[in-house]
């Protein structure tokens, strides 16, 4: 163990509810955790996001019950793979967490809609942008764009200035 | 005869004086009655986070001036902050009552224009007059402090962008201490009308575990009787040093929606005056010369004060690699920026949580089961702003 590993140890044990009670809770799921400006972030495996989010949602220690906001993100080309984000806050405990799970290309994320219902629209936006796919979701269609929009504009390799069509004759030739 | 029902389609805007801008509302109708009511949006979606993604961290506030476009000092301020807490930067006394008192004007005349525009909605012309009157007070207020009655792009990221100017401290003092009269004065137009009740008691009723099940926040999060208010409940600038209420509603209702923001701008005059009570001198930017670019005077006079300046404007300062997520309770709700930094001048990824989209959601099970007619009342009710909600 080096400086730092021993140091990121330390500020880890600082939070005992949201870091150590949660690590040894759902410690098969947790595949990192980074505290960052007081804030701290899970990193979940996919498949047992929903699961996790329902056990903080309804477990007495911690309350989750207030989704603020999903959150998706294009990593390339740091990393290879695309990020989605839950930021959440319970109103009891009045305490924030963020978790994350990491997903390749062609790779969908378990939807979080039966646990919180405002996850609907924060779902179909990181779908209509980003192009995440989220299984389980009741009605997963674009929400911003049009639907017959071809492409996720905040994907990094979406050009700028968007593809070239009939109403946009200055954008980018399509590669077929 | 037998009579034939049978569901109908109706399409509410995207023009329409009631939707408070560009919402497209499909509405399926059975007779009188919604069935369901489904936003379609996006008819103002600019890419705002695609744009963040491709300018300077400084660069990006003159465009949170354009989501919430009725209260562009809090949408500068969730994002200055935003990028403060990422950078680590701490800043003086005198900028964090500035941006109090600036900010809670600004919530003051948001929900100025959300009584009036709903009361115009509902039929009460007279209501958006007497609001109109003090929401150019406060306009005139932001004139003084940075010329614009609009876009301000005042707060910046270590401060904000002057210190008040003379005679600002005298003239605020003045609309303070006459404001809580006026607001006696719109209530005596609106809440004991007899038709105001009928249009607002018992329409778009929302318990408080549906409210925050469908991420409802702010005033119409309250009206349902959730006391959240993260101004009190995670206090940010000075907030804590404030003595000040947050109201609740009990039914959830339309009307209790109207009386939690009717009582927020009575309260937001209440810290106002004390924070004008209390401001400090001294400086009001962060003495950080890498990242806050000098005062325009030095610029003129000083070499090393122009090459700070140029650097900074041209190419930006680097930031920590991290996230950080910062929120700020906006007139509308929680109004949170997600920032993920890779070290480089530019962020890697900007998401806006903005309120009025996520408190969009319960327009269908607010206005299921309800009168067409009622789900005018019920769009005024969240006072949603579509440059935020677009984005």
């Amino acid at each position: 163990m080096d400086v730092n590993e021993l140091k990121q140890e330390e500020v880890l044990s600082e939070h005992p509810v949201l870091v150590q009670k949660i690590r040894s809770r759902f410690g098969k799921s947790i595949i990192e955790t980074a505290v960052f400006r007081g804030e701290i972030t899970h990193v979940i495996a996919t498949k047992d996001i929903a699961d996790v989010c329902n056990s903080l949602k309804y477990d007495l220690d911690f309350q989750f019950n207030f989704l603020s906001d999903i959150i998706g993100t294009d990593c390339r080309p740091l990393n290879s793979y695309f990020e989605v984000v839950y930021q959440l806050y319970s109103i009891p405990h009045k305490h924030r967490i963020r978790l994350k799970v990491r997903v390749k290309e062609g790779e969908s994320v378990p939807s979080v809609t039966s646990v919180w219902k405002s996850a609907n629209f924060a779902e179909r936006e990181a779908y209509d942008l980003v192009g995440i796919v989220f299984t389980g979701h009741p009605d997963l269609r674009r929400i911003y764009m049009a639907p017959d929009w071809e492409g996720h504009p905040l994907r990094r390799d979406y050009p700028l200035v968007g593809y070239k069509d009939q109403y946009n004759p200055c954008g980018v030739e399509k590669k077929q | 005869m037998d009579l034939i029902t049978r569901e109908m389609t109706l399409n509410m805007g995207p023009q329409h004086p009631s939707t408070h801008g560009v919402m497209h509302l499909v509405l399926h109708l059975q007779g009188e009655k919604i069935v369901k009511a489904d936003p379609d949006i996006g008819y103002l979606h600019r890419g705002m986070e695609k744009i963040a993604e491709n300018l300077l961290y400084g660069q990006f506030v003159p465009y949170t001036d354009r989501l919430d476009y009725l209260s562009s000092m809090t949408n500068n301020l969730g994002y200055v902050m935003a990028v403060e807490k990422l950078l680590g930067l701490e800043i003086p006394e005198r900028g964090k009552y500035i941006r109090v008192i600036t900010s809670e004007l600004s919530r003051i005349s948001s929900h100025l224009l959300a009584i009036g525009a709903w009361g115009l909605d509902l039929g009460a012309m007279t209501m958006v007059l007497y609001a109109f009157r003090e929401r150019e007070m406060i306009l005139d207020l932001f004139e003084m402090l940075c010329g614009a009655r609009l876009t301000y792009n005042y707060m910046k990221v270590g401060g904000v962008r002057g210190d008040l100017p003379a005679g600002f401290v005298e003239k605020c003092t003045e609309f303070i201490k006459i404001f809580p009269k006026r607001v006696d004065e719109y209530e005596t137009l609106l809440t004991g009308n007899r038709i105001w009740l009928q249009r607002t008691k018992g329409i778009g009723v929302l318990s408080a575990k549906d409210a925050t099940d469908l991420g409802l926040t702010g005033p119409s999060l309250r009206g349902s009787g959730v006391k959240w208010d993260i101004r009190k409940d995670e206090p940010y600038l000075v907030y804590d040093r404030f003595d000040f209420d947050v109201p609740v509603g009990t039914n959830g209702d339309c009307f209790d929606r109207y009386m939690c923001r009717v009582e927020e701008m009575r309260q937001a005059a209440r810290i106002i005056s004390q924070a004008l009570q209390q401001l400090p001198d001294g400086s009001v930017n962060a003495n950080a010369p890498d990242i806050v670019s000098p005062p325009r005077k030095d610029v003129y006079n000083n070499m090393e004060a122009l090459i700070h300046h140029f650097k900074i404007i041209s190419h930006g300062y680097k930031t920590p690699v991290g996230e950080v997520y910062c929120s700020i309770e906006a007139p509308k709700g929680e109004l949170g920026f997600y920032i993920k930094s890779d070290g480089t001048e530019k962020p890697f990824r900007v998401k806006i949580r903005a309120p009025s989209f996520v408190n969009l959601q319960s327009i269908d099970p607010m206005s299921r089961g309800a009168y067409f007619a009622d789900v005018v009342s019920v769009i005024s009710s969240l006072d949603p702003v579509f440059g935020e909600v677009d984005k």
